[in-house]
């Protein structure tokens, strides 16, 4: 995959920008260029992959309920999600009466954007990632928090009650479980001693049981059921609940703008599932090291972990009813907070002593 | 390329600040105000301080804006009369900001800020590592007293908010409720028929 | 590490308040809300315990530690103690004000504990980090210990001005301390001086970051013009919560004043005593004038608060040794008069009413002669009178004055505080003069009387023996 893309910047890309750009701007034109390159690589599947998600949804909750799921259009309903696409395309934006425009227009942009943006730290094989940075892992927070304004402001902005409501949810929701979901980031923290995730990667490097999972279990639990929250996905969908307020912060969308907040779920889901997967579980590292070939660390572990936390997640919608709002706070607050704060405690505690296989 | 970047988010920095405190709608405010820590971040970045940048949109523009929009969109504040204060106090207001760009005037007429630029830092390894061998070494004292100054806060925003409810609150006992049996709700009379 | 374990002896006071703070959070979110007195006693065991500490390891010379963010000197020993002290008086009188007006609050005494932390930190910055982290600590617990009475409008009213005065000076003093920083790349304050020594005193960036530092610290001393949350604060606030505003965090004001002005910018010394001239005149007289024209206690006192701080300043600026002993002498000397004299405010509420009008003083003497004594001593010493110990303060800064070569600024303070006698004789003529008018004693747990008559006769004693704290005061001062 490196070669092929080392050959086309090279053989291509180069020569074409030196013919068409002129002399003093060639360097910049010729890195922006690679940068969209790698950024087309990197969303185009991303995109498949949403689409396909909401399709793999119907069919496992389908199958997990003893119905059948799609199944008309295309071979085994595998056309559905370019059929759903199609149609949401040529549907109507309708604007209502009394919202302010331009921020009823711009929410689903701001909601999907963070969520492809913090694709760019994720290491998707050792040394293949878009941006290498020193402080990925607060990168990353960072832009998982900003995915609340597009919530809040699609809810301020469609002039309507639910929607408000399911905005102020999703807002009390949100801040009350990134905090902690930022301390059980900071337990990684420690055990790594990195914020680079290519860093926290290698820190596990070992066999299964040298993954960061064993000895930050509480906090692999707290981080991805606050990721869960996070994503405002079932049990934890109060800001849409569609059995009370209809379906919340996006009820006046439809068409594209409501299939943007579509994808920014998923791919906010695929997301979590991915981070979890490079946090606690060895990101492209093989479980079974040492063995040949299927020892190697390779993308195909990342996608297997990732792919393992995202049939958790339609799992957990197809068993839990969803959470009271006053449970939700009192889980984030009074359950995942101390328990994130004491095992900071131990995480450094482990670390100083140097406790074996993981920090020896 | 650096230039470039750095005056157009300058350029959206001073703008968005200056529509803080000009645009009519409160929301719109907050709005713009989250936009301009957002671009001060970018300004931040250029300078090579990834953590604090970060940090600015992860505290200010993730969790403060957030709860601040929150309490403005709850409250619906009603500005027009904020604004009639507005125009009371302008007087006096300009005065006082006339006087001071007047003293800044001279100080930066006095030639006695030296504007050269601090060197750029060389050293290998992140920021983010530097600043925290910082705060725990030469820093540690105050980093632990502004520990205490949060946790006062904290301490402060409770006091000051919960209250507990009051013991008449009647809930229903669901444990009782579903205890019951028929023989405490129903009694069965025997009585002679009606003649 | 080694260094820090040599250093960490030198802040053992601090941490044990830190450490019993938060255990007392703990505890008193477990004791059932009946027995709250439970919490106020061992927030006192828990001061007694720090005083203990701080005097243990009273240190005979100044001593840098944590890179310089914290000094350990003999000034910082001595008033340490005495807020600390403040303090322990302050809670028990506080505890019988709950008592009797029945709102229960163990967060009081928790915030009051980080308060007196806060002071500590203050007295014993030694960068300007340090100091001003130290005085939102303290501004922070103080803020919500006035707003702590919730369903009081002016309690609440209170404490919303005095925060956003209080930020904006926060502001102010930030500001400042950003041009010095800007100008000397250093926060630490002997190294600041010497910075600030080597631009000249007269570099205008620096006068400008002064300025700034001056209005900061002028508003938490409550000099005029910086003093219009004092009244409405004082006024405010449930009378338990006023008697602990009014009395240590002057003493805390104090030290902030000696740590910015004669630690960090000693050679800008001409400059600041110019600035602190202003102010002293402006408050002595504002403070003074208007006290007269009150008719609520609380609100004349917090005037004559004002007016006092003008003196204290007087012993500031004269820049000498003796003098910075004079005004120290004075701080501490005001705190126990504040005390005293909101403690005989206390003694007379009762329970949904403050009794705070001047006129509640009517009679004071026939229905409890004692209490009237003490409060003729308390207001004899806050007018200077001979031999009260609020006499000797003002005679040790106007003596200083004078040495100081403004004779005239002497001849001011003079006049002003025959002005200032007036109101307080006021009152002892209400007291002994006037028919009362309710016939209701003052009323107090037994401890209380007993600790507010020491207070007083306290005052007296220092009136008639002044000579041992202030040669206390020389010592700690002793440059």
């Amino acid at each position: 995959m490196n070669a092929l893309y080392e050959l086309l910047t090279e053989k291509v890309l180069a020569p074409l920008v030196a013919t068409v750009i002129p002399g003093a701007w060639q360097d910049e034109t010729l890195y922006m260029l690679q940068a969209v390159i790698k950024i087309v690589v990197i969303v185009a599947p991303l995109m498949l992959c949403v689409a396909y998600l909401t399709f793999a949804e119907r069919k496992i909750i389908g199958y997990m309920q003893v119905r059948i799921g799609p199944n008309r259009v295309g071979p085994r309903g595998w056309l559905q999600p370019i059929a759903d696409a199609v149609k949401l395309m040529f549907k109507e934006i309708i604007i209502p009466s009394g919202a302010s425009k331009a921020l009823f227009i711009a929410a689903p942009v701001l909601s999907i954007a963070p969520s492809l943006a913090a694709w760019a730290v994720i290491p998707f094989e050792h040394g293949m990632v878009l941006a290498d940075i020193n402080a990925g892992l607060l990168y990353i927070l960072a832009l998982t928090s900003l995915g609340i304004y597009g919530i809040i402001i699609a809810g301020w902005a469609s002039n309507s009650k639910y929607a408000f409501l399911g905005a102020m949810r999703s807002a009390a929701q949100i801040v009350s479980y990134e905090i902690a979901m930022g301390f059980a980031l900071v337990v990684v923290l420690i055990a790594a001693g990195s914020l680079n995730l290519n860093q926290i990667i290698l820190a596990q490097n070992g066999s299964l049981l040298h993954w960061f999972w064993l000895p930050l279990l509480p906090v692999f639990g707290v981080y991805f059921i606050s990721g869960i929250a996070e994503t405002n996905r079932a049990p934890f969908d109060v800001a849409e609940g569609e059995s009370e307020i209809v379906a919340g912060f996006h009820v006046e969308y439809g068409g594209m703008a409501f299939s943007i907040f579509f994808m920014a779920e998923y791919a906010n889901m695929i997301l979590i599932s991915a981070l979890t997967s490079i946090l606690f579980f060895g990101g492209w590292l093989s479980p079974f090291q040492g063995v040949p070939v299927i020892g190697e660390p390779s993308l195909v572990w990342l996608l297997a972990k990732t792919s393992m936390f995202l049939f958790l997640f339609l799992w957990f919608r197809a068993t839990f009813p969803r959470y009271r709002y006053d449970q939700i706070m009192r889980l984030g607050w009074k359950v995942f907070l101390p328990i994130t704060i004491a095992w900071i405690v131990v995480t450094a505690g482990m670390v100083v002593a140097q406790v074996p296989p993981w920090f020896d | 390329m650096t230039a470039i970047t750095f005056y157009f988010f300058a350029a959206v920095l001073v703008i968005s600040a200056l529509l803080v405190i000009t645009v009519r709608n409160p929301v719109h405010a907050a709005l713009f105000l989250v936009l301009a820590f957002f671009s001060s971040a970018a300004v931040w970045l250029l300078l090579q301080a990834e953590f604090l940048a970060i940090a600015l949109v992860l505290v200010y523009v993730g969790a403060v804006m957030v709860l601040f929009l929150f309490v403005i969109m709850m409250l619906d504040v009603n500005l027009a009369p904020l604004r009639e204060g507005f125009a009371r106090y302008l007087p006096l207001g300009l005065t006082v900001a006339a006087l001071l760009v007047v003293t800044m005037a001279i100080v930066i007429r006095s030639g006695g800020i030296n504007a050269t630029a601090p060197a750029q830092d060389t050293v290998a390894g992140s920021n983010t590592q530097l600043l925290g061998q910082a705060l725990f070494t030469d820093f540690l004292y105050p980093f632990e007293v502004a520990g205490a100054v949060l946790l006062v806060a904290i301490i402060a925003a409770i006091a000051l908010t919960l209250r507990r409810r009051s013991r008449q609150l009647r809930t229903p006992a669901p444990g009782l409720q579903v205890a019951v049996r028929r023989e405490d709700r129903v009694r069965i009379v025997k009585m002679d028929a009606e003649k | 590490m080694n260094a820090l374990l040599i250093e960490l002896p030198l802040a053992w006071p601090e941490l044990a308040l830190l450490l019993l703070g938060s255990v007392l959070l703990v505890v008193d979110t477990m004791v059932p809300g009946e027995s709250r007195r439970a919490t106020c006693l061992l927030a006192q065991v828990a001061l007694v315990i720090v005083t203990v500490l701080v005097v243990a390891g009273a240190p005979a010379e100044t001593n840098l530690a944590f890179s310089g963010h914290f000094v350990s000197d003999p000034m910082a020993a001595a008033l340490k103690v005495a807020i600390l002290l403040v303090s322990v008086m302050a809670f028990s009188y506080a505890a019988d004000y709950f008592d009797e007006h029945g709102f229960f609050r163990g967060e009081f005494y928790i915030l009051g504990l980080f308060a007196v932390l806060g002071m500590m930190v203050l007295i014993s910055a030694h960068s300007l980090l340090t100091v001003y982290l130290g005085l939102e600590l303290l501004s922070l617990s103080l803020y919500s210990m006035v707003a702590l009475h919730r369903d009081s409008p002016s309690a609440s009213e209170a404490a919303m001005k005095y925060f956003v005065l209080g930020a904006l000076a926060s502001g102010m003093l930030l500001y400042g301390m950003s041009m010095l920083y800007g100008m000397t790349g250093t926060l630490e304050l002997s190294a600041l001086s010497r910075a600030v020594a080597d631009l000249g005193g007269n570099n205008i960036v620096l006068v400008f970051g002064l300025v700034f530092i001056v209005v900061g610290t002028a508003f938490k001393l409550g000099l005029v013009p910086f003093h219009m949350w004092v009244p409405d604060v004082y006024e405010g606030s449930p009378t338990a919560v006023t008697l602990f505003v009014s009395s240590a965090p002057k003493i805390a004001a104090f030290a902030m004043a000696m740590r910015l002005l004669v630690d960090g910018l000693w050679p800008m010394f001409p400059a600041w005593e110019g600035m602190l001239i202003v102010l002293s005149v402006l408050s002595m007289a504002a403070g003074n004038v208007i006290a007269i024209s009150q008719s609520n206690i609380k609100r004349m006192l917090a005037y004559s608060t004002i007016a006092h701080v003008g003196f204290l300043v007087l012993g500031i600026l004269s820049g000498t040794a003796t003098g910075y002993a004079g005004a120290m002498f004075y701080a501490i000397v005001y705190a126990f008069m504040s005390l005293g004299s909101f403690g005989m405010v206390m003694l007379l509420s009762r329970r949904q009413w403050e009794h705070d009008r001047l006129d509640d003083f009517q009679g004071l003497a026939r229905r409890s002669p004692w209490f009237a004594l003490m409060m003729l001593i308390l207001m004899f010493s806050m007018a200077g009178v001979p031999p009260f110990a609020g006499f000797w303060a003002k005679w040790f800064v106007i003596k200083e004055v004078i040495a100081a070569g403004h004779a005239w600024l002497a001849a001011v303070a003079v006049v002003f505080s025959v002005v200032g006698a007036y109101y307080y004789l006021r009152i002892i003529k209400l007291m002994y003069f006037d028919e009362p008018v309710a016939m209701a004693a003052p009323r107090a747990a037994p401890g209380v009387r007993i600790l507010l008559s020491a207070n007083a006769l306290a005052l007296f004693v220092v009136g008639v023996l002044p000579g041992a704290l202030m040669a206390l005061c020389i010592r700690a001062v002793g440059m």
